[in-house]
């Protein structure tokens, strides 16, 4: 103990122990846990984590998709094969059987999208399973609601978040009590950012759903953005499909989520495209937040992710 | 596409030092930091300009800032405090209403908490101060030090942040005068001379034209010291040198192989290390249980390692096979906490419901939650002079006072000053489940004498 070495942890393995800690603290304090996985590149840093944490022990939680049916099918693929070689229980919530047994209702027309149908779906499953703790991917840096939202948190029985009745959260010392009928959100990556995210992928060498690298498709142009073109989008007057060498950034419904041009088919050349950019991934990919400037922090409100 | 609002290549204005890190180090650690000063100093516009110019900004953000401002204003001027406005119910109020995280990367990656500065949220900047290693508290050189700059320095200093940077702001608008500058600091050291911050440092600032935040001005030559953002590159952390402190692993969570595996008896007790390192094969004692053994290996997910070093996450097993779980700490031998069921404690209260003596409430401190009840309210700090009142017999929202705590079982703990991760606690109302006290451990009172 004689020398005086500096010794410091890397930002990543900073931000890594962080999210493992928080993980655990969920495990051990919630009752029933579940890990929402949205088929994404932050799902896929999640279930590595998860696996930090729990190793060699199994996940205390099983694994939930919310299957707007409108995805991607590279994410699905993924999904499965992720979820087969973790060994670990899937629960597939499923936007359509919502819309089947009347509890939503779909949208019509050219931009007709399941995206805020995927609520209900989740705030159902959550029920019917009694979840008390759903840890999500979401980050701080994304956008300015959640800019303000806490690591841990709480929804009220309606799965709505307040963001004025928001409990303190201070140092490392969660509070995750809930009343039955009640849930927290838990957002282990909350202090990451998407290049972190990035870093991590590379660092880790995690496996994602290929559509993350530039490959062609065909896609349309609608509002300044590229997508792609499926049976789930309805052409409106004057879009016409061309082929053009795309990644994606984000990854929602096939409905919501623009790509960007990209020649960039490796983890190290996104990484670099990523470090390079100028816009952040929600502006330009995500239509779901172009509604209004306050799109998700309404959607928050209501229950979303 | 050319720059980078994320990354730190090229990003960076000339001037600055390069990094400065040993070899083999990858530069600065992350530094968490707050920024707090009263309504209109100009906090917001210099996290905006802090941000801008280190080029920090995407695009599209900048954007959305642009057309806000045109919309709002007459001018039309690029309003750099719409950047960091949050919520709906902010912008419509033209307020702050929680604590804001915001992330940038120069040389070194940070983490902003941005906290309002109203007296009401005194929570919020508890909140925000509670991570931080560095506390930015403004002062508009106008107005002079205020009750709220005295408040958040003794808040800077009451939740042990370590570096207190007192930004001197709206230097334009006297001048840019020398004396002006001396007179805030002379005012301010007066009364946080008997602060137990350590270090402190003054930077005269122009926020709205930009001095001294990114770029050196050309119109203070009197200042010679570093920029806002030269001195959040290079400040020293303490946590730098984990091996100074007492090493403190509280058990999380334990691991166990699932059944039919061949290391079916594994058991691993896992946990973020709260302070300083533990090796392998080192005796150890878990508190409060005082079950001793040694550490047989550490493992993370990448292999076992030799130290574990904090604040890292870690499961280690141990030689012998105890009966123990989330709760204790893992110290060293001849370094263990204090344990007791007693403890007297600084709270920042941030309920509305007042905290009385005789009620209980759940004490939440490192992995462990027991039952607490207030025996004593000792005092209660005057926040306009910030001194003790004694005989204070509750503790208001947004109070900040002194209490003596017992729990029905006992506590493995540091002082707050000693430690910040183990010297802390929350408290949690049982009916409600809201987090209503974050606490910081003064020390537990001395056995009563026989
Ligand atoms: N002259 C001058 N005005 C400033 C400076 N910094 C901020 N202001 C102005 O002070 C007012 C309050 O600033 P704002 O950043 O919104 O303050 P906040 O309430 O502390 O976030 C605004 O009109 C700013 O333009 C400065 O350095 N010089």
């Amino acid at each position: 103990m004689s020398v005086a070495v500096r010794r410091q942890l890397s930002h990543l393995d900073s931000l890594e122990s962080e999210s493992i800690h928080i993980m655990r603290e969920v495990a051990a304090e919630l009752e029933r846990p579940v890990l929402l996985f949205s088929g994404g590149k932050d799902s896929a840093v999640l279930l590595r984590l998860a696996e930090k944490a729990f190793r060699p022990g199994r996940f205390p939680f099983p694994i939930m998709h919310v299957d707007t049916g409108h995805n991607f099918p590279e994410v699905i693929e993924f999904r499965d094969r992720r979820v087969a070689e973790l060994g670990e229980r899937l629960i597939i919530a499923s936007v359509q059987d919502s819309i089947d047994r009347g509890r939503a209702v779909e949208e019509t027309g050219p931009r007709a999208t399941r995206n805020r149908l995927q609520t209900v779906t989740l705030l159902d499953a959550i029920a019917e399973h009694g979840f008390d703790a759903a840890f999500g991917g979401a980050r701080r840096d994304e956008e300015r609601a959640r800019a303000k939202e806490r690591v841990f948190s709480f929804r009220d029985e309606f799965g709505q978040w307040d963001p004025r009745a928001q409990r303190p959260e201070v140092w490392n010392l969660y509070n995750g009590r809930v009343r039955p009928g009640e849930h927290v959100r838990v957002f282990p990556l909350s202090n990451w950012t998407e290049l972190d995210v990035w870093e991590y992928i590379a660092r880790e060498d995690l496996d994602l759903p290929p559509i993350y690298f530039a490959h062609e498709r065909d896609v349309f142009q609608r509002d300044g953005m590229l997508y792609a073109h499926s049976p789930f989008v309805a052409l409106a007057n004057g879009e016409v499909p061309f082929r053009e060498w795309v990644r994606y950034r984000t990854v929602g419904d096939m409905t919501c989520t623009g790509g960007v041009r990209s020649r960039a088919t490796t983890l190290a050349e996104v990484v670099a495209e990523i470090a390079a950019t100028r816009i952040t991934e929600r502006g330009e990919t995500r239509a779901d937040d172009r509604f209004s400037e306050a799109a998700m922090e309404d959607r928050k409100k209501m229950g979303y992710f | 596409m050319e720059g980078f609002p994320i990354s730190s290549n090229g990003a960076r204005p000339a001037t600055l030092a390069e990094p400065s890190a040993p070899p083999g180090l990858s530069g600065r650690g992350l530094l968490r930091f707050t920024t707090a000063g009263s309504v209109d100093d100009g906090k917001s516009t210099l996290i905006g300009r802090l941000l801008v110019d280190s080029r920090q900004v995407a695009d599209d953000q900048l954007a959305q800032v642009e057309e806000a401002s045109r919309r709002r204003s007459m001018d039309g001027a690029l309003d750099l405090s719409l950047l960091t406005d949050g919520l709906r119910a902010e912008r419509e109020q033209g307020i702050t209403i929680d604590v804001a995280y915001r992330y940038f990367t120069t040389q070194r990656r940070f983490i902003l908490a941005d906290v309002p500065g109203h007296r009401e949220y005194t929570r919020n900047m508890v909140t925000g101060a509670s991570t931080a290693d560095l506390s930015i508290v403004l002062v508009d050189v106008h107005r002079g030090v205020v009750e709220q700059s005295r408040r958040h320095a003794y808040i800077t200093s009451l939740l042990g942040i370590p570096h207190l940077v007192v930004a001197v702001n709206k230097m334009d608008l006297v001048d840019y005068d020398q004396a002006a500058f001396a007179s805030v600091v002379d005012t301010f050291e007066e009364f946080a001379a008997g602060l137990p911050v350590a270090d402190r440092l003054f930077i005269p600032v122009s926020a709205l034209h930009g001095d001294n935040v990114v770029a050196r001005s050309e119109r203070m030559p009197w200042y010679d010291g570093p920029t806002l953002l030269e001195h959040l590159e290079q400040v020293e952390l303490s946590h730098e040198h984990p091996e100074r402190v007492s090493a403190r692993l509280p058990v999380q969570w334990i691991i166990r192989a699932p059944n039919g595996e061949p290391n079916v008896n594994h058991r691993g007790y896992a946990g973020q290390l709260a302070s300083g390192v533990l090796r392998t094969g080192e005796e150890v004692v878990l508190t409060p249980s005082g079950r001793r053994t040694r550490i047989a290996r550490i493992e993370t997910s990448d292999g076992p390692i030799e130290e574990a070093v904090a604040p890292q996450s870690v499961s280690v097993v141990l030689e012998d096979d105890l009966d123990v779980g989330r709760g204790e700490m893992i110290s060293r031998v001849d370094d263990p906490p204090t344990v007791a069921a007693e403890l007297e404690a600084d709270v920042c209260w941030m309920s509305v419901h007042p905290l009385e003596a005789g009620r209980r409430y759940l004490i939440k401190n490192s992995t462990r939650t027991v039952s607490a009840l207030v025996a004593e309210v000792v005092h209660c700090m005057d926040i306009h002079t910030l001194r003790p009142v004694p005989d204070s017999s509750s503790l208001e929202l947004n109070d900040i006072g002194r209490v003596r705590l017992r729990t029905t079982a006992p506590l493995a703990f540091d002082t707050y000053r000693a430690n910040r991760g183990t010297g802390s606690f929350i408290l949690i109302d049982e009916t409600s489940n809201d987090t209503v006290a974050a606490g910081m451990i003064v020390g537990a009172p001395a056995p009563a004498q026989p």
